[in-house]
Protein backbone atom coordinates (compact mmCIF):
# COMPACT_ATOMS: atom_id res chain seq x y z
CA UNK A 1 0.00 0.00 0.00
CA UNK A 2 1.42 3.39 -0.98
CA UNK A 3 2.31 5.71 1.85
CA UNK A 4 1.20 8.86 0.05
CA UNK A 5 -2.42 9.96 0.03
CA UNK A 6 -4.35 12.90 -1.30
CA UNK A 7 -5.85 13.45 2.13
CA UNK A 8 -4.82 12.15 5.53
CA UNK A 9 -7.42 12.78 8.21
CA UNK A 10 -6.42 12.69 11.86
CA UNK A 11 -9.45 11.99 14.03
CA UNK A 12 -12.55 9.88 13.48
CA UNK A 13 -15.08 12.13 15.15
CA UNK A 14 -17.87 13.82 13.19
CA UNK A 15 -15.54 16.22 11.35
CA UNK A 16 -13.05 13.54 10.32
CA UNK A 17 -15.68 10.99 9.34
CA UNK A 18 -17.69 13.46 7.28
CA UNK A 19 -14.55 14.78 5.59
CA UNK A 20 -13.42 11.27 4.69
CA UNK A 21 -16.80 10.40 3.17
CA UNK A 22 -16.88 13.63 1.19
CA UNK A 23 -13.30 13.14 0.00
CA UNK A 24 -14.02 9.58 -1.09
CA UNK A 25 -16.98 10.90 -3.09
CA UNK A 26 -14.62 13.30 -4.85
CA UNK A 27 -12.27 10.47 -5.75
CA UNK A 28 -9.48 11.58 -3.41
CA UNK A 29 -7.33 8.82 -1.95
CA UNK A 30 -7.81 9.18 1.79
CA UNK A 31 -6.56 7.69 5.03
CA UNK A 32 -8.19 8.18 8.43
CA UNK A 33 -6.01 7.79 11.53
CA UNK A 34 -7.64 7.71 14.95
CA UNK A 35 -6.27 6.79 18.35
CA UNK A 36 -9.54 5.24 19.55
CA UNK A 37 -10.37 1.63 18.69
CA UNK A 38 -13.62 2.51 16.92
CA UNK A 39 -14.92 5.52 14.99
CA UNK A 40 -17.05 8.24 16.56
CA UNK A 41 -14.62 10.53 18.36
CA UNK A 42 -15.76 11.54 21.84
CA UNK A 43 -19.29 12.64 21.05
CA UNK A 44 -20.17 9.32 19.38
CA UNK A 45 -17.66 7.30 21.38
CA UNK A 46 -18.32 3.53 21.15
CA UNK A 47 -21.60 4.14 19.29
CA UNK A 48 -21.27 0.95 17.23
CA UNK A 49 -20.69 -1.31 20.23
CA UNK A 50 -23.31 0.46 22.34
CA UNK A 51 -25.97 0.36 19.62
CA UNK A 52 -25.20 -3.30 19.07
CA UNK A 53 -25.05 -4.60 22.64
CA UNK A 54 -26.36 -1.90 25.01
CA UNK A 55 -29.42 -0.23 23.47
CA UNK A 56 -30.56 0.83 26.93
CA UNK A 57 -27.42 2.90 27.35
CA UNK A 58 -28.01 4.50 23.94
CA UNK A 59 -31.56 5.36 25.01
CA UNK A 60 -30.26 7.05 28.17
CA UNK A 61 -27.63 8.97 26.23
CA UNK A 62 -30.29 10.25 23.86
CA UNK A 63 -30.92 11.07 20.24
CA UNK A 64 -27.86 13.26 19.83
CA UNK A 65 -25.70 10.23 20.61
CA UNK A 66 -27.76 7.77 18.58
CA UNK A 67 -27.38 10.08 15.55
CA UNK A 68 -23.73 9.06 15.36
CA UNK A 69 -24.61 5.51 14.35
CA UNK A 70 -25.74 6.57 10.89
CA UNK A 71 -22.65 8.74 10.34
CA UNK A 72 -20.35 5.88 11.34
CA UNK A 73 -22.25 3.47 9.07
CA UNK A 74 -21.87 5.87 6.14
CA UNK A 75 -18.14 6.11 6.87
CA UNK A 76 -17.73 2.34 7.00
CA UNK A 77 -19.64 1.96 3.75
CA UNK A 78 -17.44 4.53 2.00
CA UNK A 79 -14.52 2.12 2.27
CA UNK A 80 -11.94 4.74 3.22
CA UNK A 81 -8.60 3.41 4.47
CA UNK A 82 -8.81 3.57 8.26
CA UNK A 83 -6.35 2.80 11.06
CA UNK A 84 -7.87 2.69 14.56
CA UNK A 85 -5.54 2.65 17.54
CA UNK A 86 -3.19 5.01 15.66
CA UNK A 87 -1.32 7.55 17.80
CA UNK A 88 -0.12 10.42 15.64
CA UNK A 89 3.12 11.72 17.11
CA UNK A 90 4.17 14.29 14.52
CA UNK A 91 2.66 16.36 11.73
CA UNK A 92 4.70 18.60 9.43
CA UNK A 93 3.64 21.42 7.14
CA UNK A 94 4.67 19.48 4.03
CA UNK A 95 2.04 16.87 4.87
CA UNK A 96 4.36 14.24 6.29
CA UNK A 97 3.08 12.55 9.37
CA UNK A 98 4.33 9.98 11.88
CA UNK A 99 2.09 7.64 13.81
CA UNK A 100 2.25 4.38 15.74
CA UNK A 101 -0.15 1.45 15.85
CA UNK A 102 0.40 -1.47 18.20
CA UNK A 103 3.96 -0.47 18.98
CA UNK A 104 4.98 -0.09 15.33
CA UNK A 105 5.79 3.38 13.99
CA UNK A 106 4.99 4.48 10.46
CA UNK A 107 5.56 7.55 8.33
CA UNK A 108 2.94 8.56 5.81
CA UNK A 109 2.22 11.68 3.85
CA UNK A 110 -0.80 13.52 2.54
CA UNK A 111 -0.97 16.27 -0.01
CA UNK A 112 -3.37 17.67 2.54
CA UNK A 113 -3.56 16.72 6.22
CA UNK A 114 -6.86 17.44 7.94
CA UNK A 115 -6.48 17.74 11.70
CA UNK A 116 -9.85 16.79 13.14
CA UNK A 117 -8.78 15.94 16.67
CA UNK A 118 -11.54 17.90 18.28
CA UNK A 119 -11.70 19.32 21.75
CA UNK A 120 -11.40 18.32 25.35
CA UNK A 121 -12.83 19.40 28.68
CA UNK A 122 -11.17 22.45 30.18
CA UNK A 123 -9.13 21.72 33.31
CA UNK A 124 -10.97 22.68 36.50
CA UNK A 125 -8.18 23.37 38.97
CA UNK A 126 -9.78 23.45 42.39
CA UNK A 127 -8.48 22.50 45.82
CA UNK A 128 -8.57 18.71 45.91
CA UNK A 129 -9.27 18.22 42.19
CA UNK A 130 -6.53 15.60 41.88
CA UNK A 131 -8.21 13.31 44.43
CA UNK A 132 -9.40 9.97 43.06
CA UNK A 133 -13.12 10.18 42.37
CA UNK A 134 -12.87 13.70 40.94
CA UNK A 135 -13.12 13.61 37.16
CA UNK A 136 -14.51 15.52 34.24
CA UNK A 137 -18.24 15.28 33.64
CA UNK A 138 -17.38 14.20 30.10
CA UNK A 139 -15.23 11.42 31.52
CA UNK A 140 -18.21 9.95 33.35
CA UNK A 141 -20.23 10.24 30.15
CA UNK A 142 -17.50 8.34 28.29
CA UNK A 143 -17.68 5.54 30.87
CA UNK A 144 -21.41 5.30 30.26
CA UNK A 145 -20.88 5.26 26.48
CA UNK A 146 -18.00 2.82 26.38
CA UNK A 147 -18.74 0.50 29.29
CA UNK A 148 -22.32 1.09 30.43
CA UNK A 149 -21.06 2.20 33.83
CA UNK A 150 -22.25 4.82 36.30
CA UNK A 151 -20.62 6.16 39.46
CA UNK A 152 -21.31 4.16 42.60
CA UNK A 153 -22.72 6.08 45.54
CA UNK A 154 -23.46 9.78 45.71
CA UNK A 155 -22.41 11.94 42.76
CA UNK A 156 -22.12 15.71 42.77
CA UNK A 157 -21.92 17.49 39.41
CA UNK A 158 -20.37 20.97 39.52
CA UNK A 159 -19.20 23.78 37.26
CA UNK A 160 -20.89 25.44 34.30
CA UNK A 161 -21.79 24.80 30.69
CA UNK A 162 -24.36 22.84 28.69
CA UNK A 163 -22.56 19.54 29.21
CA UNK A 164 -23.06 19.85 32.97
CA UNK A 165 -26.84 19.72 32.71
CA UNK A 166 -26.73 17.03 30.06
CA UNK A 167 -24.47 14.67 31.99
CA UNK A 168 -26.41 15.17 35.21
CA UNK A 169 -29.66 14.29 33.45
CA UNK A 170 -28.11 11.29 31.69
CA UNK A 171 -26.73 9.97 34.97
CA UNK A 172 -30.11 10.31 36.64
CA UNK A 173 -31.73 8.40 33.77
CA UNK A 174 -28.98 5.79 34.03
CA UNK A 175 -29.71 5.17 37.70
CA UNK A 176 -26.90 7.08 39.37
CA UNK A 177 -27.51 8.87 42.66
CA UNK A 178 -27.02 12.52 41.71
CA UNK A 179 -26.95 14.27 45.07
CA UNK A 180 -26.72 17.83 43.70
CA UNK A 181 -25.91 19.96 40.70
CA UNK A 182 -23.75 22.95 41.66
CA UNK A 183 -23.59 25.55 38.92
CA UNK A 184 -21.49 28.68 39.04
CA UNK A 185 -23.93 30.33 36.62
CA UNK A 186 -26.33 32.81 38.19
CA UNK A 187 -28.71 35.60 37.17
CA UNK A 188 -25.83 37.95 36.38
CA UNK A 189 -24.65 35.56 33.67
CA UNK A 190 -28.12 35.38 32.17
CA UNK A 191 -28.37 39.17 32.15
CA UNK A 192 -24.95 39.53 30.49
CA UNK A 193 -25.86 36.94 27.85
CA UNK A 194 -29.36 38.30 27.15
CA UNK A 195 -28.26 40.38 24.17
CA UNK A 196 -27.24 37.18 22.36
CA UNK A 197 -30.64 35.57 22.77
CA UNK A 198 -32.30 36.89 19.58
CA UNK A 199 -29.55 35.45 17.38
CA UNK A 200 -29.70 32.18 19.32
CA UNK A 201 -33.39 31.77 18.51
CA UNK A 202 -32.34 30.58 15.06
CA UNK A 203 -31.11 27.44 16.84
CA UNK A 204 -33.98 27.39 19.29
CA UNK A 205 -33.97 23.61 19.49
CA UNK A 206 -30.87 23.90 21.66
CA UNK A 207 -32.62 26.32 24.01
CA UNK A 208 -35.62 24.02 24.32
CA UNK A 209 -33.25 21.16 25.07
CA UNK A 210 -31.59 23.08 27.90
CA UNK A 211 -34.90 23.91 29.56
CA UNK A 212 -36.03 20.29 29.26
CA UNK A 213 -32.86 19.08 30.98
CA UNK A 214 -33.43 21.39 33.95
CA UNK A 215 -37.01 20.17 34.20
CA UNK A 216 -35.84 16.55 34.15
CA UNK A 217 -33.46 17.20 37.01
CA UNK A 218 -36.01 19.08 39.10
CA UNK A 219 -38.58 16.33 38.59
CA UNK A 220 -36.01 13.75 39.68
CA UNK A 221 -35.53 15.71 42.87
CA UNK A 222 -31.96 16.75 42.17
CA UNK A 223 -31.18 19.97 44.07
CA UNK A 224 -29.73 22.62 41.77
CA UNK A 225 -27.66 25.28 43.49
CA UNK A 226 -26.83 28.28 41.32
CA UNK A 227 -24.21 30.96 41.74
CA UNK A 228 -21.86 28.72 43.71
CA UNK A 229 -18.30 29.78 44.46
CA UNK A 230 -15.19 28.41 46.14
CA UNK A 231 -15.68 24.80 45.11
CA UNK A 232 -13.36 22.31 46.73
CA UNK A 233 -13.02 18.54 46.94
CA UNK A 234 -12.23 17.15 50.38
CA UNK A 235 -11.25 13.69 51.50
CA UNK A 236 -8.49 11.34 52.51
CA UNK A 237 -7.08 9.43 49.57
CA UNK A 238 -10.25 10.04 47.55
CA UNK A 239 -13.05 12.59 47.41
CA UNK A 240 -15.49 12.27 50.31
CA UNK A 241 -17.08 15.73 50.52
CA UNK A 242 -17.63 18.71 48.26
CA UNK A 243 -17.47 22.19 49.76
CA UNK A 244 -18.92 25.32 48.21
CA UNK A 245 -20.21 28.75 49.16
CA UNK A 246 -23.49 30.19 48.04
CA UNK A 247 -25.00 33.45 49.10
CA UNK A 248 -22.10 33.91 51.48
CA UNK A 249 -22.78 30.61 53.28
CA UNK A 250 -20.33 27.71 53.16
CA UNK A 251 -21.74 24.19 52.83
CA UNK A 252 -20.46 20.66 52.48
CA UNK A 253 -22.11 17.74 50.69
CA UNK A 254 -21.02 14.14 51.02
CA UNK A 255 -20.01 12.63 47.68
CA UNK A 256 -18.10 9.58 46.47
CA UNK A 257 -17.69 11.09 43.01
CA UNK A 258 -17.34 14.73 41.97
CA UNK A 259 -17.83 15.47 38.29
CA UNK A 260 -16.44 18.82 37.21
CA UNK A 261 -17.05 20.69 34.01
CA UNK A 262 -16.14 24.22 32.98
CA UNK A 263 -16.51 24.14 29.22
CA UNK A 264 -14.80 22.53 26.27
CA UNK A 265 -11.61 23.80 24.62
CA UNK A 266 -9.88 22.93 21.33
CA UNK A 267 -7.15 20.31 21.52
CA UNK A 268 -4.35 22.26 19.87
CA UNK A 269 -1.52 19.81 20.43
CA UNK A 270 -1.05 18.92 16.76
CA UNK A 271 -1.64 22.39 15.36
CA UNK A 272 0.88 23.78 17.87
CA UNK A 273 3.45 21.14 17.06
CA UNK A 274 2.99 21.76 13.34
CA UNK A 275 3.67 25.46 13.88
CA UNK A 276 0.25 26.83 12.96
CA UNK A 277 -0.68 30.34 14.03
CA UNK A 278 -3.24 30.51 16.84
CA UNK A 279 -5.54 33.22 18.14
CA UNK A 280 -7.02 33.85 21.55
CA UNK A 281 -10.82 33.52 21.81
CA UNK A 282 -11.63 35.70 24.79
CA UNK A 283 -15.27 34.78 25.58
CA UNK A 284 -14.29 31.16 26.26
CA UNK A 285 -10.66 31.83 27.18
CA UNK A 286 -9.02 29.37 24.84
CA UNK A 287 -6.56 29.27 21.96
CA UNK A 288 -7.70 28.10 18.57
CA UNK A 289 -5.77 27.75 15.29
CA UNK A 290 -6.23 30.57 12.81
CA UNK A 291 -8.20 29.13 9.90
CA UNK A 292 -9.90 30.58 6.86
CA UNK A 293 -13.46 29.76 5.87
CA UNK A 294 -12.30 26.49 4.31
CA UNK A 295 -10.19 25.20 7.20
CA UNK A 296 -6.78 26.12 5.83
CA UNK A 297 -4.29 26.98 8.59
CA UNK A 298 -1.26 29.21 8.31
CA UNK A 299 0.93 26.19 7.56
CA UNK A 300 1.24 24.51 4.18
CA UNK A 301 -0.74 21.33 3.83
CA UNK A 302 -2.33 21.43 7.28
CA UNK A 303 -6.08 21.99 7.55
CA UNK A 304 -8.43 21.91 10.52
CA UNK A 305 -12.10 20.97 10.81
CA UNK A 306 -14.37 20.42 13.79
CA UNK A 307 -14.07 21.53 17.39
CA UNK A 308 -10.28 21.60 17.12
CA UNK A 309 -10.66 24.87 15.24
CA UNK A 310 -13.08 26.39 17.72
CA UNK A 311 -15.89 24.76 19.68
CA UNK A 312 -19.17 24.81 17.77
CA UNK A 313 -20.49 21.33 18.48
CA UNK A 314 -20.88 18.02 16.71
CA UNK A 315 -23.27 18.99 13.92
CA UNK A 316 -21.17 22.02 12.99
CA UNK A 317 -18.10 19.76 13.04
CA UNK A 318 -19.68 17.39 10.53
CA UNK A 319 -20.48 20.24 8.14
CA UNK A 320 -17.03 21.77 8.63
CA UNK A 321 -15.45 18.43 7.75
CA UNK A 322 -17.32 18.30 4.47
CA UNK A 323 -16.41 21.90 3.62
CA UNK A 324 -12.74 21.17 4.31
CA UNK A 325 -12.88 18.09 2.07
CA UNK A 326 -14.35 20.18 -0.74
CA UNK A 327 -11.50 22.65 -0.38
CA UNK A 328 -8.96 19.83 -0.38
CA UNK A 329 -10.63 18.63 -3.57
CA UNK A 330 -10.24 22.06 -5.12
CA UNK A 331 -6.60 22.33 -4.02
CA UNK A 332 -5.80 18.91 -5.49
CA UNK A 333 -7.59 19.49 -8.79
CA UNK A 334 -10.64 17.31 -8.27
CA UNK A 335 -12.97 20.33 -8.27
CA UNK A 336 -12.96 23.75 -9.83
CA UNK A 337 -13.36 26.70 -7.51
CA UNK A 338 -16.87 27.27 -8.85
CA UNK A 339 -17.91 23.67 -8.27
CA UNK A 340 -16.47 23.82 -4.77
CA UNK A 341 -18.41 26.99 -3.97
CA UNK A 342 -21.64 25.64 -5.41
CA UNK A 343 -21.41 22.45 -3.37
CA UNK A 344 -20.40 24.34 -0.25
CA UNK A 345 -23.25 26.87 -0.40
CA UNK A 346 -25.98 24.69 1.16
CA UNK A 347 -23.44 23.45 3.73
CA UNK A 348 -22.64 27.00 4.76
CA UNK A 349 -26.30 27.73 5.37
CA UNK A 350 -26.45 24.70 7.67
CA UNK A 351 -23.27 25.75 9.40
CA UNK A 352 -24.64 29.22 10.12
CA UNK A 353 -27.72 27.66 11.66
CA UNK A 354 -25.71 25.31 13.85
CA UNK A 355 -23.38 28.07 14.96
CA UNK A 356 -26.21 30.47 15.80
CA UNK A 357 -26.48 29.20 19.39
CA UNK A 358 -22.80 29.64 20.12
CA UNK A 359 -22.54 33.36 21.03
CA UNK A 360 -25.28 32.86 23.62
CA UNK A 361 -23.69 29.72 25.08
CA UNK A 362 -20.20 31.18 25.03
CA UNK A 363 -21.30 34.28 26.92
CA UNK A 364 -23.77 32.62 29.27
CA UNK A 365 -21.22 30.02 30.33
CA UNK A 366 -18.05 32.11 30.50
CA UNK A 367 -15.19 30.44 32.36
CA UNK A 368 -15.07 31.68 35.94
CA UNK A 369 -11.89 33.69 36.60
CA UNK A 370 -11.38 31.91 39.93
CA UNK A 371 -11.35 28.57 38.10
CA UNK A 372 -9.32 29.75 35.11
CA UNK A 373 -6.59 31.12 37.40
CA UNK A 374 -6.79 29.51 40.85
CA UNK A 375 -6.03 31.94 43.66
CA UNK A 376 -5.40 29.32 46.38
CA UNK A 377 -1.62 28.73 46.40
CA UNK A 378 -1.96 25.03 47.25
CA UNK A 379 -4.15 24.21 44.24
CA UNK A 380 -2.38 21.90 41.80
CA UNK A 381 -1.97 23.45 38.35
CA UNK A 382 0.24 20.83 36.67
CA UNK A 383 -1.25 17.46 37.58
CA UNK A 384 1.60 15.46 36.06
CA UNK A 385 4.44 17.19 37.90
CA UNK A 386 2.30 18.30 40.87
CA UNK A 387 3.16 21.98 40.56
CA UNK A 388 0.94 24.29 42.56
CA UNK A 389 -0.42 27.72 41.65
CA UNK A 390 1.75 29.16 44.41
CA UNK A 391 4.91 27.62 42.96
CA UNK A 392 4.00 29.04 39.57
CA UNK A 393 3.47 32.51 41.03
CA UNK A 394 6.87 32.25 42.76
CA UNK A 395 8.41 31.55 39.37
CA UNK A 396 6.76 34.68 37.98
CA UNK A 397 8.13 36.66 40.93
CA UNK A 398 11.57 35.31 40.00
CA UNK A 399 11.14 36.71 36.50
CA UNK A 400 9.37 34.06 34.40
CA UNK A 401 7.38 35.91 31.77
CA UNK A 402 5.68 32.99 30.08
CA UNK A 403 4.85 29.28 30.18
CA UNK A 404 8.11 28.08 28.61
CA UNK A 405 10.28 29.87 31.17
CA UNK A 406 7.95 28.74 33.94
CA UNK A 407 8.29 25.19 32.66
CA UNK A 408 12.09 25.40 32.95
CA UNK A 409 11.79 26.74 36.51
CA UNK A 410 9.02 24.48 37.85
CA UNK A 411 8.61 21.52 35.45
CA UNK A 412 5.07 22.70 34.77
CA UNK A 413 4.12 21.14 31.43
CA UNK A 414 7.03 18.67 31.35
CA UNK A 415 4.98 15.64 32.33
CA UNK A 416 3.30 13.01 30.16
CA UNK A 417 0.35 15.20 29.18
CA UNK A 418 2.79 17.78 27.77
CA UNK A 419 0.64 20.71 28.81
CA UNK A 420 -2.66 19.46 27.40
CA UNK A 421 -4.30 19.77 30.81
CA UNK A 422 -2.32 22.58 32.44
CA UNK A 423 -1.45 24.76 29.43
CA UNK A 424 -4.35 27.20 29.66
CA UNK A 425 -4.20 27.40 33.46
CA UNK A 426 -0.46 28.12 33.40
CA UNK A 427 -1.00 31.00 30.98
CA UNK A 428 -3.86 32.40 33.06
CA UNK A 429 -1.96 32.23 36.36
CA UNK A 430 1.10 33.91 34.83
CA UNK A 431 -1.04 36.59 33.17
CA UNK A 432 -2.86 37.33 36.43
CA UNK A 433 0.40 37.47 38.37
CA UNK A 434 1.98 39.79 35.79
CA UNK A 435 -1.15 41.90 35.32
CA UNK A 436 -1.20 41.42 31.55
CA UNK A 437 -3.62 39.88 29.05
CA UNK A 438 -3.45 36.11 28.66
CA UNK A 439 -2.87 36.42 24.92
CA UNK A 440 0.31 38.36 25.65
CA UNK A 441 1.74 35.64 27.88
CA UNK A 442 1.86 33.10 25.05
CA UNK A 443 1.74 29.34 25.29
CA UNK A 444 3.87 26.25 25.73
CA UNK A 445 6.06 25.33 22.80
CA UNK A 446 4.98 21.86 21.71
CA UNK A 447 7.58 19.55 20.19
CA UNK A 448 7.25 16.09 18.66
CA UNK A 449 6.64 13.35 19.58
CA UNK A 450 3.30 14.49 20.92
CA UNK A 451 2.34 10.98 21.99
CA UNK A 452 4.79 8.54 23.60
CA UNK A 453 7.15 6.94 21.12
CA UNK A 454 9.98 4.58 22.00
CA UNK A 455 13.42 4.79 20.41
CA UNK A 456 12.92 1.21 19.28
CA UNK A 457 9.79 2.15 17.35
CA UNK A 458 11.48 5.15 15.79
CA UNK A 459 14.54 3.12 14.79
CA UNK A 460 12.43 0.42 13.20
CA UNK A 461 10.80 2.73 10.64
CA UNK A 462 11.95 1.61 7.20
CA UNK A 463 14.17 4.42 5.84
CA UNK A 464 12.97 6.08 2.65
CA UNK A 465 9.73 4.13 2.63
CA UNK A 466 6.49 5.71 3.73
CA UNK A 467 4.77 2.44 4.62
CA UNK A 468 1.34 3.75 5.51
CA UNK B 1 -15.93 3.57 42.17
CA UNK B 2 -18.08 2.82 39.15
CA UNK B 3 -20.59 0.04 38.63
CA UNK B 4 -22.03 -1.70 35.58
CA UNK B 5 -25.65 -0.82 34.87
CA UNK B 6 -26.33 -4.34 33.68
CA UNK B 7 -25.00 -7.79 34.39
CA UNK B 8 -22.16 -8.91 32.17
CA UNK B 9 -23.78 -10.32 29.05
CA UNK B 10 -22.09 -11.15 25.79
CA UNK B 11 -18.39 -11.86 25.36
CA UNK B 12 -16.18 -11.69 28.43
CA UNK B 13 -12.47 -12.08 29.14
CA UNK B 14 -10.49 -12.91 32.27
CA UNK B 15 -7.90 -10.46 33.51
CA UNK B 16 -5.78 -10.16 36.64
CA UNK B 17 -6.09 -6.79 38.36
CA UNK B 18 -3.66 -6.21 41.22
CA UNK B 19 -3.31 -9.96 41.65
CA UNK B 20 -7.03 -10.70 41.68
CA UNK B 21 -8.59 -12.68 38.82
CA UNK B 22 -11.67 -11.01 37.37
CA UNK B 23 -14.14 -11.50 34.54
CA UNK B 24 -14.75 -8.33 32.57
CA UNK B 25 -16.54 -7.41 29.37
CA UNK B 26 -14.58 -7.97 26.18
CA UNK B 27 -13.67 -4.66 24.56
CA UNK B 28 -13.81 -2.69 27.81
CA UNK B 29 -10.99 -0.30 28.57
CA UNK B 30 -8.57 -1.24 31.32
CA UNK B 31 -9.54 1.94 33.17
CA UNK B 32 -13.22 1.00 33.14
CA UNK B 33 -12.44 -2.55 34.28
CA UNK B 34 -10.22 -1.24 37.08
CA UNK B 35 -12.85 1.22 38.30
CA UNK B 36 -15.58 -1.42 38.20
CA UNK B 37 -13.28 -3.79 40.09
CA UNK B 38 -13.31 -1.32 42.96
CA UNK B 39 -9.81 0.13 42.63
CA UNK B 40 -9.95 3.55 44.22
CA UNK B 41 -6.71 4.61 42.55
CA UNK B 42 -4.87 3.41 39.44
CA UNK B 43 -1.42 4.80 40.22
CA UNK B 44 0.61 6.89 42.63
CA UNK B 45 2.48 9.97 41.43
CA UNK B 46 6.26 10.26 40.92
CA UNK B 47 6.68 13.46 42.93
CA UNK B 48 4.57 12.93 46.04
CA UNK B 49 3.29 9.36 45.83
CA UNK B 50 -0.27 10.72 45.69
CA UNK B 51 -3.06 8.34 44.58
CA UNK B 52 -4.62 9.11 41.21
CA UNK B 53 -7.64 7.85 39.27
CA UNK B 54 -8.69 8.88 35.76
CA UNK B 55 -9.55 12.54 35.08
CA UNK B 56 -10.44 12.70 31.35
CA UNK B 57 -11.04 9.10 30.16
CA UNK B 58 -10.04 10.15 26.64
CA UNK B 59 -6.25 9.97 26.53
CA UNK B 60 -5.23 13.58 27.22
CA UNK B 61 -4.59 13.70 30.96
CA UNK B 62 -2.30 10.64 31.34
CA UNK B 63 -3.50 10.22 34.95
CA UNK B 64 -4.55 6.60 34.29
CA UNK B 65 -1.04 5.25 33.67
CA UNK B 66 -0.80 1.61 34.72
CA UNK B 67 1.56 -1.33 34.23
CA UNK B 68 -0.25 -3.53 31.70
CA UNK B 69 1.21 -6.92 30.79
CA UNK B 70 4.40 -5.80 32.44
CA UNK B 71 4.72 -2.64 30.32
CA UNK B 72 4.59 0.59 32.35
CA UNK B 73 3.27 4.03 31.39
CA UNK B 74 0.30 2.66 29.49
CA UNK B 75 -2.83 4.76 29.37
CA UNK B 76 -5.48 2.49 30.89
CA UNK B 77 -8.32 4.45 29.27
CA UNK B 78 -6.85 3.85 25.80
CA UNK B 79 -6.07 0.14 26.26
CA UNK B 80 -8.65 -2.59 25.71
CA UNK B 81 -8.73 -5.63 27.99
CA UNK B 82 -7.49 -8.93 26.55
CA UNK B 83 -7.83 -12.44 27.91
CA UNK B 84 -5.06 -13.15 30.42
CA UNK B 85 -4.00 -9.50 30.69
CA UNK B 86 -2.21 -8.47 33.90
CA UNK B 87 -3.07 -5.03 35.20
CA UNK B 88 -1.14 -3.39 38.03
CA UNK B 89 -0.93 0.03 39.60
CA UNK B 90 2.07 2.09 38.59
CA UNK B 91 3.84 3.44 41.64
CA UNK B 92 5.80 6.59 40.87
CA UNK B 93 7.68 6.99 37.63
CA UNK B 94 7.99 4.04 35.28
CA UNK B 95 10.62 1.44 36.05
CA UNK B 96 13.17 0.28 33.51
CA UNK B 97 14.15 -3.38 33.09
CA UNK B 98 17.67 -3.89 34.39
Amino acid sequence: MSGRYDLVVVGAGPAGLAAAVEAAGLGLSSLVLDEQEAPGGQIYHAIEAAADARPDDVAVLGEDYRYGAALVRTFRAAGVAYRPGANVWQVEGDGSLGYSVGGAAHVVSGRRVLVATGAMERAVPLPGWTLPGVMGAGAAQLLLKSAGMVPEGRVVVAGNGPLLLLVAAQLVAAGAEVAALLETTDWRDYRAAARYLPAALRAHHYLVKGLALRRTLRRAGVPIHSGVRDLAALGDGRVERVRFTRGGRSREIAAATLLLHAGVVPNTQITRQAGCAHEWYAPQRYWRPVVDAWGNTSVGAVMVAGDGGGVFGARAAEIGGRIAALEAGRALGALTERMRDRRAAPLRAGLRRERAIRPLLDHLFRPEPWIAAPTDDATVVCRCEEVSAGALREAVALGCLGPNQAKAFTRCGMGPCQGRICGLTVAEVIAAARGVAVAEVGCLRIRPPIKPLTLGELAAIEPGDANG
Amino acid sequence: MFKRRHELAGATVNVVIEGASLTVAAGETVAAAALAAGLDHLRTTPVRGAPRAPWCMMGVCFDCLMVIDGVPNRQACMTRVRDGMTIERQHGARGFPS
